[in-house]
């Protein structure tokens, strides 16, 4: 028997998490004089209140929504892929690749293409890890967590020595061609009269991370290789008696998650820059590991923490801008939402099963 | 009329909304052995965990010799005279016998005081209960018999006036349970009490004074040993008339289904566990393989259920089947007609958090029936599974539960219903009714005879020798990676089949109907 009812587990523990976060940033807050309530009204302003506020948490969220879904399929194999970061900067070197030497008639075609190149970069990316992991036993949180730093290096080169304009002085790749611009939420929903999202980088790439957040839940819970994944991830040994080789699923759920990680460059450097600049994720692929943590790895979970971390990016840049918080505290903050929503997971947890089960024993 | 060395009055305990004991009331009179008996799950070890100190009883008292005694801890049971032999032994394997007696008992800061006195001691138990073990020897090398004996030792050397032992025969060989028994009756003649844990019902009828028989969390009856039948008390046990012997005919082999040929296998840690070994199963017949734990059977299952590799010939039906590489997967071996009921159905045969219904098609997630395009058919398994339970009588019926809320014994029939149900060529089968409460041994006992009755060739592993000498149509004894001699079961008995266990080829001693008594053998178990 269960210890608590499934809606307690998926909805009431990461409200509590949220509330603690919460609080004890509101005493951070105060500490350094500044007041708790204007700082949420702030940044519930900020990131919620406009639909430009919202072009920008919506961005971020599409960031985060891929990332996360990268963590979690890796995490269902009990593969812990903290390499989204590298694999998402390789991959946004594939959609440059791309864009930049593809003549693309029209962006529905040229977005498909750069998802695929995206998908191919960031793919690959994860396999030699995988591949280390499946075969030599190298701890796969080592090896990706190196792979970041490979990556970042690779990007600066390639950018600065192959891609960079000749007479150019940033380190960054000639602009896209304009066939492969993607069409803004600004372009999609303003009218003539009212302009919607004014401004704001989020586009039409959120809608396939919808997609994406469709397709991985299918993956995981309808397909033959989603159960193989899950088995292989809760027991070893007991896929080896079924037949199913730990190897294969090591390297397939690392090159799907890969490939992941990577589609998120697709929204920063085809929807936002729309051309490579150096470090253009920006962290989102750390950020992702607490938003699969707290979505439970879990699309749907993925993707209401997705927009959490949004708001929360985008509501800390209004903090920056208007008040004398510093940035640092930002950071701060959304530590602390992971630390509770994440780490401290139990500690929530058992009180709460506590009082379901003498709630249970009450009505009995 | 002396106080009872333990008396329990109304223990009560509950984990979360499981009621574990209730109420429990027992009496254990001094210098006698008391067996506890009860399924799986009944409470034993709940009720032997708070006498120790482990948890805390909700409700209910404790009396030793007829003083109230509270037992918060276990350094509270030990100085009220209680020692625990677990079933798994608590030893440090890399220390000597003498240190692991002292650890946790050492008397002073220097270490030498407390070996000397320890020895000392040592030698005066050794000598009062035939508990001889060489004090200084590395615990690793040790055979389990007598790393039990350093357990008893350890709780004697602490004043144990009482000593609890949780399925002590489990990984034994008969020869070393009888010397366990032989020991333990020294010791109630030397006045101490024993209780005795266990789920073999021959045990309890010949070793023990009374018997107590626990049920769903309660205490069902405390009756006089040599009053009571093995029948009655399995009926005790399970709450209804169980049959205890298996029911079958004889077997009509037919055509050999599997031949294995010289077939030795090479573990991870480079030691060869099968030593070149050629074995047949026909059509229609049960092969059992009886042998203590650890000597080749486990990788004898593994190579053929195709998860670990050898080298040597296999045939199936006549055809070559690959030993290593690819091919020689899991998969590989269902396609081939070859089943498999592993040996540790929680780390291998099911995945326990999956649902039960998915588990039903673990291993055959592949084959294209359950396909629904490029999706599993998740509906049509879900019904299936469904109907499986029904015919498998799992209990709760409820194919969304996850694996790991079933008993052992419908964990282990959800297995079963998997893997019987795709009508193999042969199955293989180990440890079938390992930790399966008695009411569910008969049932799958029956579903093994019947298959077999269908003209299928059965490979039965298991390191219960009742249940191998009941089940199986020909006996294969397998000790040190070596097939050390096959019997009928019609024409042996335990004693012979102990000493091919122990790797003693020359039985002409006791063949047949019995024979004098076994001599001290040193068994080796490995790792």
């Amino acid at each position: 028997m269960d210890k608590m009812p499934k809606w307690a587990d998926i909805v009431l523990i990461p409200i509590i998490s949220l509330l603690l976060a919460a609080f004890f940033s509101a005493l951070v807050i105060l500490a350094i004089g500044e007041n708790p309530v204007e700082a949420l009204k702030l940044m519930i302003d900020g990131a919620l209140m406009r639909s430009a506020g919202w072009g920008y948490t919506l961005y971020y969220a599409t960031n985060f929504i891929f990332t996360g879904l990268a963590v979690s399929v890796a995490f269902h194999a009990r593969l812990f892929n903290i390499g989204g970061e590298g694999q998402a900067m390789v991959g946004g070197l594939g959609v440059a690749l791309v864009c930049l030497y593809i003549p693309w008639p029209h962006w529905s075609l040229a977005i498909l293409g750069a998802s695929v190149g995206a998908a191919l970069f960031g793919a690959a990316w994860a396999y030699l890890p995988a591949v280390l992991q499946a075969k030599r036993g190298s701890h796969i949180v080592i090896t990706t967590i190196m792979f970041n730093f490979i990556a970042a290096a690779l990007l600066n080169y390639v950018l600065v020595e192959w891609l960079r304009p000749i007479g150019a002085m940033d380190p960054a790749s000639a602009k896209f061609p304009g066939a492969t611009h993607l069409p803004s939420f600004q372009d999609m929903f303003s009218t003539a009269d009212t302009p919607m999202f004014r401004g704001a980088p989020a586009n039409v790439t959120f809608f396939l991370a919808l997609v994406a957040c469709v397709v991985v839940w299918m993956l995981i819970w309808k397909t033959r290789l989603g159960y193989e994944i899950r088995a292989f991830g809760q027991s070893e040994t007991a896929a080896k008696y079924a037949g199913i080789s730990p190897v294969r699923i090591t390297v397939i759920a690392m090159l799907i998650s890969g490939a992941l990680a990577g589609m998120m460059s697709v929204n920063t450097t085809m929807g936002e820059s729309e051309r490579l600049i150096l470090n253009s994720t920006e962290g989102a692929g750390f950020i992702g590991i607490a938003v699969a943590l707290m979505g439970r790895n879990h699309p749907f979970g993925v993707l209401l923490a997705a927009i959490l971390f949004g708001f929360l990016y985008q509501g800390g840049a209004e903090l920056a801008l208007w008040t004398s918080i510093p940035r640092e505290l930002i950071v701060v903050i959304q530590a602390l939402v992971i630390l509770f929503t994440g780490a401290l997971d139990n500690m929530v947890r058992a009180p709460l099963e506590k009082v379901f089960i003498a709630l249970r024993r009450r009505n009995v | 009329m002396t106080a009872p060395a333990i008396e329990l009055k109304g223990i009560s305990k509950a984990f979360g909304p499981v009621q574990a004991n209730k109420d429990i009331s027992i009496s254990v009179q001094p210098g006698t052995i008391h067996g506890i008996i009860g399924e799986n799950g009944a409470g034993k070890s709940t009720l032997m965990s708070i006498l120790y100190g482990f948890y805390k009883a909700d409700a209910g008292e404790i009396f030793i010799k007829g003083e109230r005694t509270a037992i918060p801890d276990s350094q509270a049971a030990i100085a009220a005279g209680i020692g625990m032999v677990f079933q798994h032994f608590k030893l440090v394997e890399n220390f000597t016998v003498l240190e692991n007696i002292i650890l946790g008992a050492e008397d002073g800061a220097m270490l030498n005081t407390s070996l000397g006195n320890a020895r000392s001691e040592l030698k005066h138990l050794a000598d009062e209960y035939g508990l001889n073990v060489d004090p200084d020897e590395i615990i690793e090398n040790l055979s389990v018999g007598h790393q039990q004996r350093v357990e008893i030792l350890k709780a004697l050397y602490r004043k144990a006036e009482i000593l609890i032992l949780d399925e002590p025969t489990g990984v034994l060989t008969p020869s070393e349970a009888d010397q366990l028994f032989r020991i333990l009756d020294r010791l109630r003649e030397e006045g101490k009490t024993i209780i005795l844990i266990t789920h073999k019902l021959r045990e309890i009828m010949e070793y023990t004074n009374t018997v107590s028989v626990m049920r769903r969390g309660q205490m069902t009856a405390t009756v006089k040993t040599d009053e009571t039948s093995p029948e009655h008390l399995a009926e005790l046990m399970v709450g209804r008339k169980v049959l205890l012997r298996v029911d079958k005919d004889a077997a009509e082999p037919g055509a050999s289904v599997l031949d294995i040929k010289g077939l030795r296998v090479v573990d991870d840690t480079g030691v060869e566990r099968v030593k070149g070994i050629d074995l047949n199963v026909r059509a229609g017949e049960i092969v059992g393989i009886a042998g203590v734990a650890g000597n080749g059977q486990s990788e004898l299952l593994e190579v053929l259920g195709g998860f670990a590799e050898g080298t040597g010939e296999i045939m199936m039906n006549g055809a070559v089947i690959p030993l290593s590489g690819h091919g020689a997967d899991g998969q590989a071996r269902r396609a081939s007609g070859i089943s498999h009921v592993p040996e540790d159905r929680q780390r291998e045969g099911l995945i326990m958090e999956f649902a039960a219904w998915e588990n039903t098609v673990f291993g055959y997630h592949q084959e294209p029936e359950i396909q629904n395009g490029l999706l599993m058919d998740n509906k049509g398994i879900f019904s299936e599974a469904e109907a499986k339970m029904q015919r498998f009588d799992v209990r709760p019926p409820d194919p969304k539960l996850a694996a790991k809320n079933f008993s052992g014994g419908n964990q282990q029939k959800i297995v079963l219903a998997r893997e019987i149900e795709r009508n193999p060529d042969l199955l293989l089968i180990g440890q079938p009714t390992r930790g399966v409460d008695i009411g569910a041994i008969e049932f799958i006992h029956q579903q093994i005879v019947s298959l077999r009755d269908q003209g299928k060739a059965i490979l039965l592993v298991s390191v219960e020798l009742d249940e191998i000498m009941s089940l199986s149509d020909r006996i294969v004894v397998m000790f040190d990676g070596h097939i050390t001699g096959e019997r009928d079961p019609k024409h042996t008995n335990e004693k012979e089949l102990g000493l091919l266990m122990a790797g003693i080829t020359d039985t002409s001693a006791v063949a047949g109907n019995g024979g004098n008594d076994t001599t001290e053998q040193e068994v080796h178990a490995d790792g």
